[in-house]
């Protein structure tokens, strides 16, 4: 018994470490964005500034804007995209279905350099050039595949006497497909569309290749500002640690209020 | 001229040539740059020019050896957090393995300046001064922080189907805590750890912003290359990526075939 009980706190001390690693640098970032010092480890006195150079710096708000932007239409374009998408390869087929899906797997598992680099080299090379259109491409390239993967499985799991029920009642095609299979699968493309809006958020890759020049998103900015540097570097940095704060702040928020919702929708169906 | 009837087929069509045109077209065209020198001759001149450069040699084996112990480390460190997690009875397990995944939805270049803010601030103290220059050991840790979620989210999802009554099988036919570690627990899980393995592997071969950012420019990976070449050469640029392309293409066939990644990433929770 005693044994037991010992494994058992072993095993949340392992958990609980990993988890404190991983959330170390974030914290610290969050504690020190509240310092009037511009360096981490040397603490002034209790501060907003950081926030206030965040907040007045248009360069900045311009390009939080332009993530954000990007990251809905290109989630929306994408869910729109894989759940047709979806929809269209599960009646076809099997030999077509098995070669749709084969080749939407390939930016799943291609190195995210590889695809960028290839999407790039094409859209110059026919002559196109890179624009915002070539941008959102690229994060749809990246996004649809995996709203397909979502959706798919609540494709195999919906009952399909429905839709035949439904065109026996006298709705078409297209009006059964809304009103009877869409409803059915929901869940998957509503997880798809947050996956498609993570993915291009986390995105840095996709975006540098494919994008139009002088346009910047939160981690082409970070990223140039870290590793060249400029006369303001040690001022634009330590705005970063505010920007890391907040964007952690929202994600906890809209996970408690998810969680919250869906302990409710719980409660709601019991 | 008669108009089709709508039939849900149809549907995949858009998607169809949306893949036609974004996937398969830029793999064919980095694969003609691939093969064709500076005047557009079909020529293995940038396949020879690539395996005889010593230095190029000796990056890629730098980079593989990065890469692999980034993933030695992600599945030691995630395999028991998948375990414990998989099999623990709380009720509440969900918030612990959302967790986990939180911190991807940060952007990781963000995550990577703040590990480098803190490797900064460890290396004040005289005692840690070596971590200014230890280039290598900082894009390990900064790739491991990084790549993590991805190793035990397939893991973790792959030991929760595993039945539990097995475990209590194997334990009554008199097998130990050992064996049914490694005669159960490790083959029924082996799927999430294959997968897990292909979401370290390839970008921590790839992804240059970590080795950038954490490695004071000073370690160089396969994925610097492709943006190097990039900037100066199409033709070597499209050849490095397609022996990228290969070996994934090769790693998959050889765990056999594409793998169901809807659980990577968090698709699920």
């Amino acid at each position: 018994m005693k044994k037991e009980l010992t494994v058992k706190c072993l095993k949340a001390v392992f958990v609980g470490l990993v988890l404190l690693l991983l959330y170390a640098p974030i914290l610290l970032l969050a504690v020190y964005s509240f310092n009037s010092v511009n360096t981490i480890g040397a603490w002034g006195e209790f501060s907003l500034k950081h926030y206030a150079k965040l907040f007045g710096d248009p360069v900045i708000l311009n390009m939080i804007g332009n993530t954000l932007l990007l990251a809905v239409v290109a989630a929306a374009l994408s869910t729109l995209l894989g759940t047709a998408g979806a929809l269209g390869m599960f009646y076809c087929k099997r030999r077509v279905k098995a070669a749709l899906h084969g080749v939407s797997q390939i930016p799943v598992i291609n190195a995210e350099i590889v695809t960028a680099l290839a999407l790039a080299i094409t859209f110059v090379a026919v002559g196109i050039g890179k624009s915002y259109f070539t941008l959102v491409i690229g994060h749809m390239v990246m996004c649809t595949p995996f709203v397909v993967l979502s959706v798919m499985p609540k494709l195999k799991q919906m009952d399909n006497s429905l839709y035949e029920a439904a065109l026996d009642l006298g709705a078409s095609p297209f009006k059964a497909l809304m009103k009877v299979v869409l409803p059915q699968i929901i869940p998957g493309v509503i997880s798809g569309f947050m996956l498609a809006i993570t993915l291009s958020l986390d995105d840095y890759i996709v975006t540098v290749y494919t994008r139009p020049t002088g346009f910047e998103t939160i981690s082409t900015y970070v990223f140039n500002a870290t590793m060249k540097g400029n006369k303001h570097t040690a001022e634009t940095l330590s705005s970063f640690w505010a920007l890391t704060t907040i964007i952690f702040a929202v994600i906890v928020i809209f996970v408690l209020i998810s969680n919250l919702m869906g302990r409710k929708n719980k409660e709601v169906a019991r | 001229m008669k108009i089709p009837r709508f039939s849900r087929k149809m549907l995949c069509i858009p998607y169809a040539v949306f893949l036609i045109f974004f996937v398969i077209l830029p793999m064919l065209v980095i694969l003609f740059y691939a093969f064709t020198d500076k005047n557009m001759h079909v020529s293995f001149s940038n396949f020879i020019r690539f395996f005889s450069d010593p230095t190029k040699l000796s990056t890629i084996v730098y980079s593989l050896v990065i890469a692999l112990i980034t993933t030695v480390a992600c599945l030691i460190i995630a395999y028991p957090v998948a375990y414990i997690l998989a099999r623990s009875k709380l009720k509440k397990k969900f918030v612990i393995v959302m967790l986990f995944v939180l911190p991807m939805w940060i952007n990781f270049v963000l995550r990577v300046n703040a590990l480098r803010e803190i490797f900064n601030l460890i290396a004040i103290s005289p005692a840690m001064e070596w971590l200014t220059s230890a280039n290598y050991f900082k894009t390990i840790v900064g790739m491991v922080y990084d790549f993590l979620p991805f190793m035990i989210l397939p893991l973790y999802t792959t030991m929760l189907k595993i039945d539990g009554s097995l475990y209590e099988a194997s334990a009554d036919l008199g097998g130990s805590a050992f064996t049914t570690f490694t005669r159960v627990t490790i083959p029924l899980s082996m799927p999430g750890i294959l997968s897990g393995i292909t979401m370290v592997f390839l970008p921590s071969m790839t992804n240059y912003v970590v080795s950038d950012m954490l490695g004071n420019a000073k370690v160089t990976i396969i994925g610097k290359f492709i943006y190097e070449y990039f900037g100066t050469d199409w033709h070597m640029g499209s050849m490095v990526a397609l022996v990228l392309l290969a070996v994934v293409f090769l790693s998959t066939w050889l765990s056999g075939g594409f793998q169901s990644e809807e659980n990577v990433r968090g698709a699920n929770l």
